[in-house]
């Protein structure tokens, strides 16, 4: 099996600042030695000097989620009628075990852990995330992929009476996203169930979305009642609406502008009427992916 | 004999009379302030994230204003209501919240507050490159002329001229409704009102009679 994958965000980040100000100084009184035992190298010390997760209001208040409309706080207006009880996951495809699950049974013994993510928009802004999920991979593992498998598809559920911007047809509804295998067995890949230690915001994507860190956010597709294993590429909701503008991978990548906006920087979302932009990292930071497209002009398969 | 009663035009227009064409400055500017103040203090839609929203906000005062302008003159003709004493007051606070729009974007968006020389240096980059900002840019710079010929002094000098030179707005709206339809992302309905709108107060002008019967001289025959 992969590494398990680790993380360079702490709990200190989530803790409210005055306390983790308080350990700051704490470990900076311990001095290197001190960091050092605790496990903390000299840039995981620096990630936390300027990595701040976002509060739980701006997470819950400024979200994309089209089928509740396109302004950001659309989803959490409307969000609350969205059914999530009971809540059904039809897994087919080219699995050894397919039906339909319940969460519960989908995630069967399996333990949410908490995942502190970066997460980038393809419209430039940015969080950070604390998530409760768990890997991708552990659930495929158990779902059985099969040999010929190459690709993973999901859909997100369409209530139409619940939902105003389903409606309005602003999108081809259902939404639908994929990831190739490998990316979906990545440790880093989750289905996330809950932030902030408490169940997932429906205006999150209750009760269970995927979070692939590393891509631009619209790839983690919430409220999962689909998941499909393909030996095709699946449909992609944006790439198929525009794939001059939205490719199939939508790595995270400074160096490809969207045709209409540079990637080039993003605004950190939390920072006020004042707030400058700051660099866009290469996989929105997370190195480890780089080895899976290797060989992949980045350019062209963007 | 009585007077005959005043049409219903009529008595609107004499209350109308009676509001001074400032007031749409007043309003106008302490809107525009109102909404700084709010997303300065983070409140209502400015909670998460202040600068795109102010910027939008902005923006789309702009269009509204720009649209209103419009409808001064079909208004007249098929009402006889008259909003002519406050199209000027409307097409400037309209360039004032195109200002604002501009000034968002450069000095927030792009933060020109704390480094200008690379700001301005992304505004000519963006605008060439992003096709909705060259349309947003355009519409600005033709609106530059008419802010400043939009005084009592310009149109006695200009005369003729200044007519011809101010249905540069039959331009510059359609170019801002586009600037806010290309910028959406999915199928939006209310960039498209915004051009339907336009394209049809604008159809209003146009005198379709007397171009059919130029288009078709035979007829009289």
């Amino acid at each position: 099996m992969a590494h398990r994958w680790k993380n360079d965000l702490t709990r200190a980040d989530v803790t409210p600042p005055a306390l983790w100000m308080n350990r700051r100084r704490l470990i900076a009184a311990m001095g290197a030695s001190g960091a050092a035992g605790l496990g903390l190298g000299p840039s995981m010390a620096a990630a936390q000097e300027t990595l701040e997760p976002n509060s739980l209001e701006e997470i819950t208040s400024y979200n994309n989620f089209y089928e509740f409309g396109t302004g950001k706080q659309d989803p959490e207006r409307y969000a609350d009628e969205m059914v999530i009880e009971p809540w059904s996951i039809t897994v087919d495809g080219l699995v050894d075990n397919p039906g339909e699950y319940s969460l519960a049974e989908l995630l069967g013994d399996l333990t949410p852990e908490e995942r502190i993510y970066r997460f980038r928009c393809v419209e430039a802004w940015s969080m950070v995330v604390p998530w409760q999920g768990v890997e991708l991979a552990d659930i495929l593992t158990r779902l059985g992929v099969q040999d010929e498998a190459r690709y993973v598809a999901f859909e997100t559920v369409v209530q139409p009476e619940n939902m105003p911007g389903v409606r309005r047809g602003v999108l081809d509804f259902p939404y639908v996203e994929g990831l190739r295998l490998d990316e979906a067995m990545h440790p880093l890949t989750l289905l996330a169930t809950g932030l902030y230690d408490q169940p997932m915001p429906k205006q999150n994507g209750a009760p269970i979305r995927l979070v692939v860190p590393w891509k631009y956010g619209f790839k983690s597709i919430k409220s999962i009642v689909r998941i499909s294993l393909t030996a095709e590429e699946p449909p992609a909701t944006w790439n198929r609406l525009n794939p001059r503008e939205y490719g199939f991978y939508s790595n995270v990548n400074p160096n490809v502008d969207h045709p209409r906006w540079s990637q080039a920087t993003e605004r950190v979302i939390g920072g006020g009427l004042f707030a400058q932009r700051q660099p866009t990292q290469m996989f929105n930071g997370y190195d480890e992916v780089a080895s899976l497209y290797e060989g992949m002009d980045l350019q062209a398969q963007f | 004999m009585a007077a005959k009663a005043p049409t219903f035009a009529q008595r609107i227009n004499k209350g109308l009379r009676r509001v001074p064409p400032w007031l749409i400055y007043v309003i106008g500017f302490a809107w525009m302030g109102w909404e700084f103040w709010r997303a300065l203090s983070a409140i209502g839609p400015y909670a998460v994230e202040p600068i795109n929203v102010l910027e939008r906000e902005y923006g789309l005062r702009a269009l509204q204003l720009l649209v209103a302008g419009l409808v001064v003159t079909p208004l007249m003709r098929w009402t006889r209501v008259s909003l002519i004493r406050f199209r000027r007051a409307i097409g400037l606070m309209a360039f004032y919240f195109v200002l604002a729009h501009f000034a968002v974007f450069v000095l927030l968006d792009l933060g020109g507050f704390f480094d200008p020389g690379y700001a301005l240096a992304q505004v000519w980059t963006e605008t060439i490159k992003r096709p909705y900002i060259t349309v947003g840019m355009a519409a600005l710079v033709l609106l530059i002329p008419l802010a400043l010929t939009s005084n009592d002094w310009a149109m006695r000098r200009m005369r003729q001229g200044w007519k011809q030179m101010h249905r540069l707005v039959y331009v510059i709206v359609p170019l801002a409704g586009v600037h806010f339809l290309w910028l959406a992302k999915g199928f939006q309905i209310e960039p498209i009102l915004y051009l339907v709108g336009t394209a049809l107060l604008l159809a209003l002008r146009v005198d379709w009679r007397g171009l059919m019967e130029r288009k078709s001289p035979n007829k009289a025959a």
